[in-house]
Formats: structure tokens, C-alpha cells, sequence
């Protein structure tokens, strides 16, 4: 990763005076995976140029310790830009390299400290997701003139498409420490991942180094987010003390680029859940099946605010079961409410003798994971040998899609869906499987209803008929035999 | 006293306090066949005389007995048992796990006890206690067989105890010595022709032997087994018994009872039956022999066995079948279950028992050989047989060769009954065409519990593999989150390890490594094929879609499918899949491969090429991203060293090295430009097949690599626009030319960016001294390298720190995984249940979730 600063206030070389790093040498310094160093491709009175360039070895980059900051893991982890695009690496080298000018400090020129230089920054290897935009707004509103270009993915592949690296070239005229300490702060949060964990330190790294323009930065919020790696309770503290005649309420999530959307579908959420918790406590059961359970958000309500004496989450992801168990804290939970949830892996595609003799079962948005050519499985699995008395299943209403601004016409509304009903496909997908298994099936919609396209999101209810006549049968034709 | 023991049975000692069953039991039992409740209170609380605790103690003595017998030990219990309801517990325990249980019973004076009592000293109890048990146990004596003791021993005096031997006798359905060949034969119902026929037809010849007896013989040494129902219905049960006693008599078989039997013998003895279901036409052919045929007939027939376990446990042959927890065990329920199986109770139209399929929840491992309920066709269900085919209704007679399990069958002459409830429906008859076989209908669904925990998977080339819970959740979820219908997944392709670091400097792998590795081993011909850079894919092709219904039990007929290594649909859309089936079905058709092979579907192994085509995504947001940031670091990077003047002789070196490593990216853009053309999903889609891995009843991996690459370049020709060839070199390891030509190709291949070649043993399976040899050992080209261990590992002292790479991990899995992959087809290929077919696929994805290095 690399920056280079140039000055053209003359006599420009003063550059070197306040940076502390002469012109006419190489300046070396070990850094924890690597190498940073400072040169000057140019140094005359006009016009003054350092680069300062981070040489990471790519190979002490994977070592598995070093491996915080990274999403992926197998081969990703192996084959990445790390060692190339600008990111908290950069920041850190630039606090070891430029400490006293960051800080303030010059032995020979003390009065260009706080004096407005003409200064232009360039910045080859700045990642940022889509478009230059967010680029444009951190720095744009701090006085910068902004130039990006974006890096196209390769040059003869132009169906690739287009790279999140942006050649970013910044100018302004203001004194170097407070250039210095914005893209301090402002590279790893256009980057989003930073390769340290973040404590108590790095808020106040924050609030020192956005003196006097973070605050009344208009994308303050998202600064400090992404600069504290989303971590509310650092987040929190920050807001709290850089407003602290004017409390905001903070947005519990971190997806802003698509801000509006996530608002809104979170209060979908939160509406089924409500719903379906309504519609579960209605029936008053002794025994509830979370099937897909997920993170637990349901289990967590049904924790809290029911008493229902057996409540079981089934995830077939062992890391959902983990968090929704940490998320129920069951290790503080009292002995009785503790004993009354039951965390386990399973699965909706295989036969499960666990799953039998609960009142109700329920599937929230679960279903539309499933590949369509195992529903039949499913339902075998679910109607045919689970046989819950009631079953409770919610799912995307693919008419309604339009109605989501941030939606492709035909995408579905998460990439892992593998089919998003219309009522219709539906309705008549409910009432085989009730005529199949002898159920009852009542339909519904939840959220906010359309005249034309309906609800975001449809339910079905599914209640065992007790005649006791129609029971759910196994594919295939039984073999006739006859007796000796 | 001689006292006979069953080797698999529940012994209670009895008798009071001091009457030495102890000693007793440590003379004449194992220390670990012997469970005590001073023991047990021993265990719980460290003093074997504390009373306080004695339901807990027997508590666990309930516990430890239960497993013993569950697992099939013989279990001696040494507490008093003075009480009825102490023995109570222990009676019922044994009936459970269908053993009999037998009392010792030590009925010792009084005063003796207490004298012994007295010279112990050591335990905290009065002469009184002594006394009410011996009171109790005498109060006992009498109805203690009632109490459904099979036998009770007793000794009155001190010196009986002395000189008692225990006779350890063997069970009657213990045949597990004797393992054939066995020539299994189902419900004769006095078919007396079609048996004759039948010996004739499975090689049995008579002979006269010295004493001028007929007797049976076999070439081959062979044996019969009689599943029992010999008579009743057919025109000659009195024939049909003489002949089968012959046999059984002379040793030359083996003949269980069957419901028939035992009512004929019961009806023969005179007492008093119900005459039906052609009971009356054996009475009627009895009547008109000698009072002595039927004599010995009813005698015969009456000392006939519930059932035999065989060949070590692995064969247990039945009439009306055997559940596994009753297998080897004898008790009148285990009998009864032999004669008539299970019933719900209920009746079905014809007026007959609606019969519980205990076959479909059969899990045991030894194969169930079973008559009794006429079925057309004889077809395997979870380890079991029926063979009885309704020889008497007009159907055939059968009879399996073990342990070849082939069905040999001769027709019935005609209908000597009629049916008393159709074979065949007329809804049946139209149903048959699409009907799924019973293994397919009972494979409906797999288990959760069945396939999750601790598993070891049982192959035949690598033995014993094992998966822990970890991954075994690992891979359940895979299998629920993105894998195809378990029914398709019948095989998934194993890792490859690639070979020993290079000795050479500046690259991490070549040949010469591979063929080290083969030629130490004492392989002389391996095989090279070229490395496509495609996506690994494993084919199912059926020739026609119903198939896919037939073979391989799925309900929506499809031509096939193709997926991933790790099981997931190679396309996303089905279409693409389906079109390319259908292309490569008709190839198949055009190259005679369907005919040569004597198949409807085949299993093939594959990349499919371009890479782009699955990796476009990787390529939009891992590699190519590396390259541009790279690219751009760079260029700035040394446009600025160039104007830069430093007084510094470091510098100049550092500024050729940054250099160096501009032209490492270059590089590294250039090979992924190799690899990345092409992306739109099936334009210019290419299938390069190399194995040919499964067809019916056939796993090829007994056929050469050469015989595989022949096939397949036949469906090349037939396809010329779908279907690539491999390239390959066969190469004879001995000859110094022959490898330094095979690198030659190598280096010729992986100069451009290839990824480069497969060095294979000319066998598809090949064993060494030490075991089974890896089936093959990549040699990446060092330009493809690049995009595994990025840009700049060539470079001299990040390629220095690469090169110890530990393969053991890697080569272990590799072996595990190639024998669980083709332990599936075997199975699929022998018609073996879903469950264990599926086993093989789950245990390939749980050993994939352990960690190794991804760039291995």
C-alpha cells in the first residue's frame, strides 16, 4: 500500500522538515509484517513529493495469526489484495513514520505546523465499494477537491466489469498534521476491514484524531462505525461524547448503503415476529418446534415473553445454534427458563424421530432455502413423519418484490433463496400438502398490504385434522402381498 | 452335579448369605461374567457391605446385566435371590433380550451358614438375617420354574457344591460354524417336482452311498437349507417330508420349521387343530402312508428350529424372518417370531393378518434369508430376503446360492392352489412399470439419526474409516444446505495430494517428485494425463429419464445430474443440466457405449471447462482484484522510484527487486487472463470425462486408466463439439528417456499458465508393500501456482519459506476418501440401501470439513 503527499509551497522541501524524513535519504523502518519506507521522487523548492510506501511480506500476511480482518477463509486467504490495497496498514504505518508531524511537532519549521500548505495527496490503490461517491463525500465536505478513477477489473476483460480500487488524487490547502490525521482516520473506514481488534485505545485514537472535524462531519455516524468495526458499544460511547448536549438514536444496524431498505425490512421482521408469536401464544401450547431457527430471534421472544415448557431451536448450521445460544445467555438464565429451551442440529431433509409430538412447529422464512426438487422431502419430513398438530410457516410473497426500491426486477431478497412464491404458487402449494397429509390450511398475509401485490410476506397455518382418518402416507406404491 | 448351561443365558445364584456362591462363581465363571451386588455396592459407595445403599447398588447391577445380555454375554448374578421379586426383575430382564434364564440354587443347612458367618466376622449382620433367608429361599423352592426359570439347579450339601461341573452347551440355532456354500430354498408346500427339479438344477446328484442309501451329494460340497412350510396345498407334502428328512438326516442340510410344519406335525399327533389353508390335502396324503411314515414325519417336523445363525453370524436363515435383537437367542417369542413374524393385529379384505413390515426397519449387518409370505419376485430389502415366490400358487420355486447370492429359480408346473389373495392386482399390473422396488420405497427418506455422530464407514480398500461429531455436523449441513437429492449422490470424487516439493530450485512441484514417489514404491508404469482447468464434476447420465425412477428411486424423472465435488448442482439452472445430459445420453447412444457397456446409466468423472464458468465469481471478487491492486500499487511504485535519487547503495538493490515484483503481478494477470476467458454459462462449455467410473453392475476400477481415457475419447468422437479428450502419456518409469520426455509435455503444458498433469499408476487401484498406493499425484505448473499462492511466490525468499509443505494430512485423506468413493459405487452398484450407499458421500464431505491447507 501506498500514498504519496506532494507541497507546493514553496520553498516546498519544508515538506521534509515537518514530515522529519530528509529528502536525499531512504528512511527504513521494520513494521510488524513488513517494511515501511519514505523516499521523495521529487524534492525541489517548486515542488516536494514523499511517498510513503508500506511493503507487507505477503507471506507473513497469512500466517493464520494474522488473519483478523479477513472475511474469507480456504484459498481466499491465501490469494489477496492485503499486501496491495490501501487499508489500516497504511494508517498505522503513517502514525509510526509522520508520528511527530501527525502529532504536531517540528524542531526546524514550528510555525508551518498549524500553517495551511497546499498539499495534494495520492492515494493509487483506495478501495471502496461501487462508485467513487462515498470517496467524494468523506473528503469533499473536509474542503478536499476530489479525483477518482475506478479501476476497471482487467482491461481486456471489460465484461469483468469494474474493480472496487479507485486512483484517488486529493487536494487542499491545510496545515499537513490535520491532512494527515483525516486520512488516518478515513482510509481504513473507505477499506471496512480492519486487521486489528478494537478496544477502548482505538475509540480515543478516534476522538483525538477527529478533533475538530468529526463532529460536524456529515457522515459522522458512518465514520465512526466503520472505524470501529461496527461495534456498538464503542460506537455508542463516541456518538455520546461527540454530541453530548444532542443524543441520536442510533440505527442498531450497519448496512447504510442501503439504509432506507434495511429500515424497512427490519420492521418487516420485527411484525412477523410479532405475528407469529401472537398466533403461537393464541394456541396456548404445551411444546414448540422452532424449525430453522436461526440466530433465535423468535426463541428469544418466546423465552421471554411466554411460558411455554418446551421450547426446541433446530438449525441445521452449528454456528446459529452457537450464537443463538449465546444470545439467549443461557448460562444466566434461570434454572427454570434455561431448562425450557433445547438447542440441537437437525436437519428438514432428513427423517427425525426428535422432531415428533410437539403441538406446534414453526418455519420462519425458512422454506424458500430449500432447493425445489427436496420440497417433496421436506414435506415428508415435516407433514409426514414430524406430524406437528399445527404447523406455522411464513415465507416472501414474490409479488411484493417490486415494492422493495433496492431489488433487481426478478432478484430475490436474499442470494440464498433458491425460489420466492407468488400467493397463488402458494396457496396451491399449501393445499396439496393438506389435502396430502390431512391438514387444515388457513393463509395470510403480514406487513403492510397491497391492493395488487399483497403482503411482503405470506403465512400459512396448518392444523392437524383429528378425524384420525387421514394420516400421511409414504410415496410409492405398497406391495401387495398374501398370506400362506 | 452336572450342570448344563446355555452359552448365551442369565444364571442366578440363589441362596442365603455365606452359602459360598461367591466362590462358587469365581471357580467356574470369568471374573467379568460375574456381576455381584456386593460388587455393585462396592462400586457405588467403596464398601461392599453397606446396605444403605442397595437400591442404587442394584440399580446399576439392572444396568450392567442389561448390557451384557443385550450385547450377548453370558451373565452369572451373584446376590441372594431369596426373594421372589428379586428374582422378578432379573427373569424379566432376560426375557427382554430373549435368553433363558437358570437358577443355581445353594439349599444349605442353616447352622453351616452361620458358622461360616461366624468365621468370616468381618460382615455386620446377625444369625437372624441368615436365618429368614434360608426361611425365605425354602418358602421359594417349589415354584421357582413357574416364575419362568428355564431349569434350577440345586445343591443340598456342601460336598454337591464341591464337586458340580459346568457343561457350557451350545445353542440350537448356533450354526456359526458352518459356512456353506449353502443353497437356500423357500416355501415347497409339497411342490415335490419342482424341488426335484430345482436340486437338479443347483448340480445336487443321488448317489448310493455303502449302506445303500439314496443320498444327496454336490459336486462342490454344498448344502440345502429348507426355509421351512414343506407341506400343506401342494400334491405331495408326504413326499416333500421324506425327502427333506433324507437330507437333514444325512447332513447333507439344514431345514427350519414353518407355521405349516407345526400345525401339520400337531394335526399328525392328533391333536385337536383347525383344518384350513390346505392343511386337509396334507392330512388327506398322510392318511394314505404308514402309520410309521407319519409317525416319523410328525417327528421330524416337530423337532425343526426357529431359526439358525450360520457362516459367523453373517447368514441367519428364518420362516417368517428375524428381527436382529433376536438373532441367536432363543425364548418362545423368538420362536414364534420365526414361525409367523409380526402381525399389527388388525386384518386386512382377504380376511389375513395385515403383516408389519419388520424388514424395511431392519439395520442389521447379517444378511436375513426368510420364506412366508409369497411375493412375485424375490428382491433384497435392507439385508433380507424373501424367497418364497409362490411355487404352490403357480409362481416358482427359488433358491439363493450363498454366499454367491445368485437366485436360481424353476417355475411352478401349474397353479396346484389357487391364490387365497391375489400376487398380482390389476392395479398392480399397471403401477409395475413405474413402481419403485421395495429397497427404493423403504429408502424413502434417510435418517437424521442414522447418519449423524460418531461413524465409521467400512471399506473394502482402506478399511475402517472414521468421522467424528464435529464433522459429521459439518457435513450435515452441507448435505441439508446445498446438496443434490441423496438418491443422485452415489459418489463424490476424492482430493488429490499434490507431489514432494521439488528437489530443483526455482519451482515448487514437478515430475520428477511424482514419479519418485510411484517408482520407490515399485510401480513401473504410471500414466500422465493433462490437468484441465475446469470445475470437477461428477455426471450421472441415464439413458432414458426413466431411469432415473427405476435405478435410482426418484420420483420426477430427470436424465441424470451433474454435480460438484462437494455434491452441490454443478449448474444453476436445471435446464443447462438437463440439456447437456441429453446431449451426452445421445453421444453414448452414437458411440455404442450403451450397448458395449450392457448399461442404462453410467457414472462419469469430469472437469468441466472453462473454469470461468463456476469461478467468475472468484475471479470478480478475489482474483482479479488482487491484480488491479497490484497492477496500480506498482506502476505508481516504480514511475516514482525512477525520479527518486537516494545516496544509498541499498536503494538501487531494492529498486530492481520492486521491479521483480512488477513483473511477478504481469505474471500473475497473465495467467488469470489464461484461465478466466469465456464466462457466459454453457457458451463454449466443454465436458473432458477421464474416468468411466460405474455403469450397471460394474465399478470399473479394476480397468486400467488406458481402458478408461479409450471409452471416453469414443464419446469425444461421437461429441466432438461437447466432449474433449484428455491428453495422456503413458510412461514406463524405468526408462530415463521416457520421464525426461514426460516432463518435456509438462513443461510444454504449464508454460502458457496450464495447470498442468495427473501422474496415476497404470491401475486404477494399486497397492504397495505398505498398502494402497496414492491413485494419483498432481505437478502444477509453476505460472498456475500463482493463483494459489499468489503473485509473487516465485520470488527467491518467499518461495525458500514455502517449501516444506507437510502432505501427510493430505495424502491420508486422499487414500480415505478415494476408498469411501468407490465403496459407494460398490454399494449403489449392489443394490445395497440408501443408507449406506449415502454413509460413503457424508463421510467424504465430513473428512473435507477437517482442516488441511486449501493450496495443497
Amino acid at each position: 500500500m501506498i500514498l504519496s503527499i506532494t507541497n507546493t509551497h514553496e520553498p516546498a522541501t519544508d515538506l521534509g522538515f515537518l514530515l522529519h524524513k530528509h529528502p536525499e535519504r531512504l528512511y527504513r523502518r521494520a513494521f510488524s509484517c513488513g517494511t515501511i519506507h519514505v523516499f521523495y521522487p521529487e524534492a525541489h523548492a517548486k515542488r516536494c513529493t514523499a511517498v510513503l510506501y508500506v511493503e507487507l511480506d505477503p507471506l507473513e500476511l497469512v500466517r493464520p495469526q494474522r488473519a483478523v480482518g479477513l472475511r474469507a477463509s480456504g484459498m481466499e486467504h491465501y490469494v489477496n489484495d492485503r499486501a496491495y490495497a490501501a487499508s489500516s496498514w497504511l494508517s498505522v504505518a503513517m502514525a509510526q513514520a509522520f508520528s511527530s508531524a501527525m502529532n504536531g511537532h517540528s524542531k526546524e519549521k514550528p510555525e508551518l505546523v498549524e500553517h495551511p500548505l497546499p498539499l495534494e495527496i495520492c492515494l493509487p490503490t483506495l478501495p471502496c465499494r461501487g462508485e467513487a461517491r462515498l470517496i467524494k463525500e468523506l473528503f469533499a465536505p473536509l474542503g478536499y477537491a476530489v479525483s477518482a478513477t475506478r479501476l476497471p477489473l482487467d482491461l481486456h476483460f471489460p465484461q469483468w466489469g469494474e474493480s472496487d480500487f479507485h486512483q484517488v488524487r486529493l487536494s487542499i490547502t491545510a496545515p499537513l498534521k490535520q491532512v494527515l490525521s483525516q486520512l488516518y482516520i478515513l482510509i481504513p473506514v473507505l477499506d471496512n476491514h480492519k486487521h486489528y481488534w478494537i478496544d477502548l485505545d482505538e475509540m480515543e485514537k478516534l476522538l483525538h484524531r477527529g478533533k475538530n472535524w468529526l463532529a460536524i462531519h456529515p457522515l459522522r455516524e458512518l465514520i465512526t462505525r466503520r472505524y470501529l468495526k461496527h461495534q456498538k458499544q464503542w460506537t455508542r460511547q463516541v456518538e455520546e461524547r461527540l454530541t453530548a448536549t444532542d443524543p441520536v438514536d442510533l440505527h442498531p444496524d450497519d448496512q447504510t448503503e442501503i439504509k432506507t431498505e434495511v429500515k424497512k425490512s427490519v420492521s418487516l421482521k420485527e411484525e412477523r415476529l410479532e405475528v407469529v408469536c401472537q398466533e403461537i401464544v393464541r394456541r396456548n401450547p404445551t411444546s414448540v418446534l422452532d424449525l430453522g431457527c436461526g440466530e433465535g430471534d423468535l426463541l428469544r421472544r418466546l423465552v421471554r415473553t411466554t411460558g411455554i415448557p418446551r421450547l426446541t431451536g433446530v438449525d441445521h448450521a452449528i454456528k446459529s445454534l452457537k450464537t443463538t445460544s449465546e444470545r439467549l445467555d443461557r448460562d444466566h438464565l434461570p434454572e427454570t427458563r434455561r431448562k425450557r429451551v433445547t438447542l440441537r442440529q437437525g436437519s428438514l431433509l432428513y427423517r427425525d424421530e426428535r422432531l415428533t409430538g410437539y403441538d406446534m412447529a414453526v418455519l420462519m422464512e425458512v422454506v424458500e432455502h430449500l432447493d425445489p426438487a427436496r420440497l417433496d422431502d421436506f414435506s415428508r419430513v415435516l407433514f409426514g413423519a414430524a406430524t406437528p398438530a399445527t404447523v406455522l410457516l411464513t415465507t416472501p410473497n414474490r409479488e411484493a418484490n417490486a415494492r422493495f426500491p433496492n431489488l433487481e426486477p426478478g432478484q430475490w431478497r436474499h442470494p440464498d433463496h433458491r425460489f420466492e412464491w407468488s400467493r397463488a404458487e402458494f396457496q396451491a402449494w399449501s393445499q396439496t400438502m393438506a389435502e396430502r397429509f390431512g391438514y387444515r390450511v388457513s393463509l395470510r398475509g403480514i406487513g403492510e398490504e397491497d391492493a395488487e401485490s399483497g403482503s411482503p410476506t405470506q403465512m400459512a397455518i396448518f392444523e392437524k385434522e383429528t378425524d384420525g382418518l387421514k394420516t400421511g402416507t409414504t410415496s410409492g406404491t405398497q406391495r401387495k402381498e398374501c398370506r400362506v | 452335579m452336572k450342570i448344563e448351561i446355555p452359552e448365551l443365558s442369565l444364571v442366578l445364584l440363589v441362596g442365603a448369605t455365606a452359602s459360598g456362591k461367591s466362590t462358587f462363581a469365581s471357580r467356574h465363571f470369568l471374573p467379568t461374567e460375574v456381576v455381584s451386588s456386593d460388587g455393585c455396592r462396592a462400586m457405588l459407595v467403596d464398601d461392599e457391605n453397606d446396605q444403605k445403599v442397595t437400591p442404587e447398588a442394584f440399580d446399576l447391577l439392572r444396568t450392567i446385566v442389561g448390557k451384557r445380555l443385550k450385547l450377548g454375554r453370558l451373565t452369572v448374578v451373584d446376590a441372594t435371590h431369596v426373594q421372589k421379586s428379586s428374582r422378578k426383575m432379573l427373569i424379566e430382564l432376560a426375557r427382554e433380550y430373549h435368553l433363558f434364564c437358570i437358577a443355581i440354587v445353594f439349599d444349605l443347612s442353616p447352622s453351616l451358614l452361620e458358622e461360616r458367618h461366624a468365621r468370616r466376622g468381618n460382615r455386620p449382620f446377625s444369625n437372624k438375617i441368615i436365618h429368614g433367608q434360608c426361611e425365605e429361599l425354602r418358602r421359594s423352592l417349589k415354584g421357582m420354574e413357574r416364575e419362568g426359570i428355564r431349569h434350577v439347579y440345586r445343591f443340598q450339601d456342601p460336598s454337591q457344591v464341591e464337586a458340580a461341573k459346568i457343561h457350557r452347551v451350545r445353542l440350537w440355532t448356533n450354526r456359526r460354524d458352518e459356512s456353506g456354500p449353502f443353497d437356500i430354498i423357500g416355501d415347497v408346500h409339497g411342490c415335490l417336482t419342482e424341488l426335484e427339479t430345482l436340486l437338479e438344477r443347483l448340480g445336487y446328484r443321488w448317489e448310493i452311498d455303502a449302506a445303500g442309501e439314496r443320498r444327496l451329494h454336490h459336486p462342490d460340497q454344498r448344502r440345502v437349507i429348507f426355509l421351512g412350510d414343506l407341506v400343506d396345498r401342494g400334491p405331495d407334502s408326504p413326499g416333500v417330508v421324506r425327502l427333506v428328512r433324507a437330507i437333514v438326516e444325512s447332513g447333507m442340510g439344514l431345514c427350519v420349521a414353518g407355521n405349516h410344519d407345526v400345525k401339520l406335525a400337531r394335526a399328525l399327533r392328533g391333536k385337536q387343530v383347525t383344518i384350513a389353508h390346505g392343511l386337509e390335502r396334507s392330512l388327506e396324503q398322510f392318511a394314505a402312508r404308514s402309520p410309521e411314515e407319519r409317525a416319523e414325519a410328525a417327528s421330524f417336523l416337530d423337532r425343526l428350529i426357529g431359526h439358525y445363525v450360520l457362516d459367523n453370524g453373517r447368514l441367519v436363515v428364518a420362516h417368517a424372518g428375524m428381527k436382529e435383537e433376536m438373532q441367536g437367542r432363543s425364548s418362545a417369542r423368538t420362536r414364534d417370531f420365526a414361525l409367523y413374524g409380526e402381525t399389527s393385529g388388525e386384518v386386512d379384505v382377504f380376511g389375513l393378518p395385515v403383516r408389519l413390515q419388520w424388514a424395511r426397519s431392519y439395520r442389521g449387518e447379517s444378511l436375513v434369508v426368510y420364506g412366508h409370505t409369497p411375493v412375485e419376485q424375490a428382491e433384497w430389502l435392507n439385508h433380507t430376503l424373501c424367497l418364497d415366490t409362490g411355487c404352490v400358487f403357480g409362481g416358482q420355486l427359488s433358491a439363493l446360492r450363498y454366499p454367491e447370492k445368485e437366485l436360481v429359480a424353476v417355475p411352478a408346473e401349474r397353479m396346484h392352489h389357487p391364490p387365497t389373495r391375489p400376487l398380482v392386482t390389476p392395479e398392480d399390473a399397471v403401477l409395475e412399470e413405474n413402481s419403485l422396488s421395495p429397497q427404493q420405497q423403504a429408502d424413502d427418506l434417510l435418517d437424521f439419526s442414522e447418519t449423524i455422530g460418531l461413524r465409521r464407514v467400512v471399506t473394502t480398500l482402506a478399511g475402517v474409516v472414521r468421522i467424528d461429531t464435529n464433522s459429521a455436523a459439518a457435513a450435515m449441513e452441507m448435505m441439508s444446505r446445498e446438496a443434490i437429492d441423496p438418491k443422485w449422490l452415489i459418489h463424490l470424487p476424492p482430493t488429490m495430494s499434490p507431489s514432494e516439493t521439488a528437489q530443483d530450485p526455482g519451482m515448487l512441484e514437478s515430475p520428477k517428485e511424482a514419479f519418485d514417489y510411484y517408482r520407490r514404491r515399485g510401480v513401473v508404469e504410471v500414466i500422465c494425463q493433462e490437468k484441465h482447468m475446469g470445475s470437477r464434476a461428477i455426471i450421472i447420465l441415464c439413458r432414458t429419464p426413466k431411469v432415473s425412477r427405476q435405478r435410482f428411486g426418484l420420483i420426477q424423472e430427470r436424465l441424470g445430474v451433474i454435480h460438484t465435488r462437494t455434491g452441490r448442482p454443478f449448474f444453476t439452472s436445471s435446464d443447462s443440466e438437463q440439456e447437456i445430459l441429453q446431449r451426452l445420453s445421445a453421444g453414448m447412444e452414437t458411440a455404442g457405449l450403451w450397448e458395449e457397456l450392457q448399461t442404462d446409466w453410467v457414472c462419469l468423472d469430469a472437469e468441466i471447462l472453462p473454469w470461468s464458468i463456476k469461478a467468475m465469481p472468484l475471479i470478480r471478487r478475489q482474483f482479479a482484484p488482487v491484480a488491479v491492486a497490484g497492477e496500480s500499487l506498482f506502476s505508481s511504485l516504480c514511475a516514482w522510484t525512477k525520479t527518486t535519487w537516494v545516496d544509498d547503495p541499498a536503494w538501487q538493490e531494492w529498486v530492481e527487486r520492486t521491479a521483480m515484483r512488477h513483473q511477478a503481478m504481469h505474471a500473475y494477470r497473465r495467467v488469470l487472463a489464461h484461465h478466466g476467458q469465456g464466462d457466459a454459462e454453457g457458451s463454449g462449455l466443454r465436458v473432458a470425462p477421464f474416468h468411466l467410473l460405474a455403469s450397471e453392475g460394474k465399478v470399473h476400477d479394476d480397468q486400467t486408466h488406458l481402458w478408461h481415457l479409450s471409452k471416453l475419447s469414443r464419446l469425444a468422437e461421437a461429441l466432438p463439439d461437447l466432449v474433449t479428450t484428455t491428453a495422456f502419456k503413458p510412461v514406463d518409469l524405468h526408462s530415463e528417456r521416457a520421464c525426461a520426455e514426460a516432463t518435456d509435455w509438462w513443461q510444454a503444458l504449464t508454460a502458457a499458465g496450464g495447470e498442468g498433469m495427473v501422474v496415476k499408476p497404470a491401475t486404477f487401484v494399486t497397492s504397495g508393500s505398505k498398502g494402497m498406493l496414492q491413485p494419483a499425484i498432481k505437478c502444477r505448473g509453476p505460472e498456475y501456482l500463482r493463483l494459489i499462492y499468489g503473485p509473487e511466490y516465485l520470488l527467491p525468499e518467499n518461495l525458500e519459506r514455502l517449501r516444506p509443505r507437510a502432505l501427510t494430512t493430505k495424502r491420508k485423506r486422499a487414500l480415505q476418501e478415494f476408498a469411501l468413493g468407490l465403496e459407494g459405487l460398490h454399494r449403489f452398484v449392489a443394490r445395497q440401501p440408501l443408507r449406506e450407499v449415502h454413509a460413503c458421500a457424508f463421510a467424504i464431505l465430513a473428512l473435507e470439513s477437517e482442516p488441511v491447507d486449501p493450496r495443497l
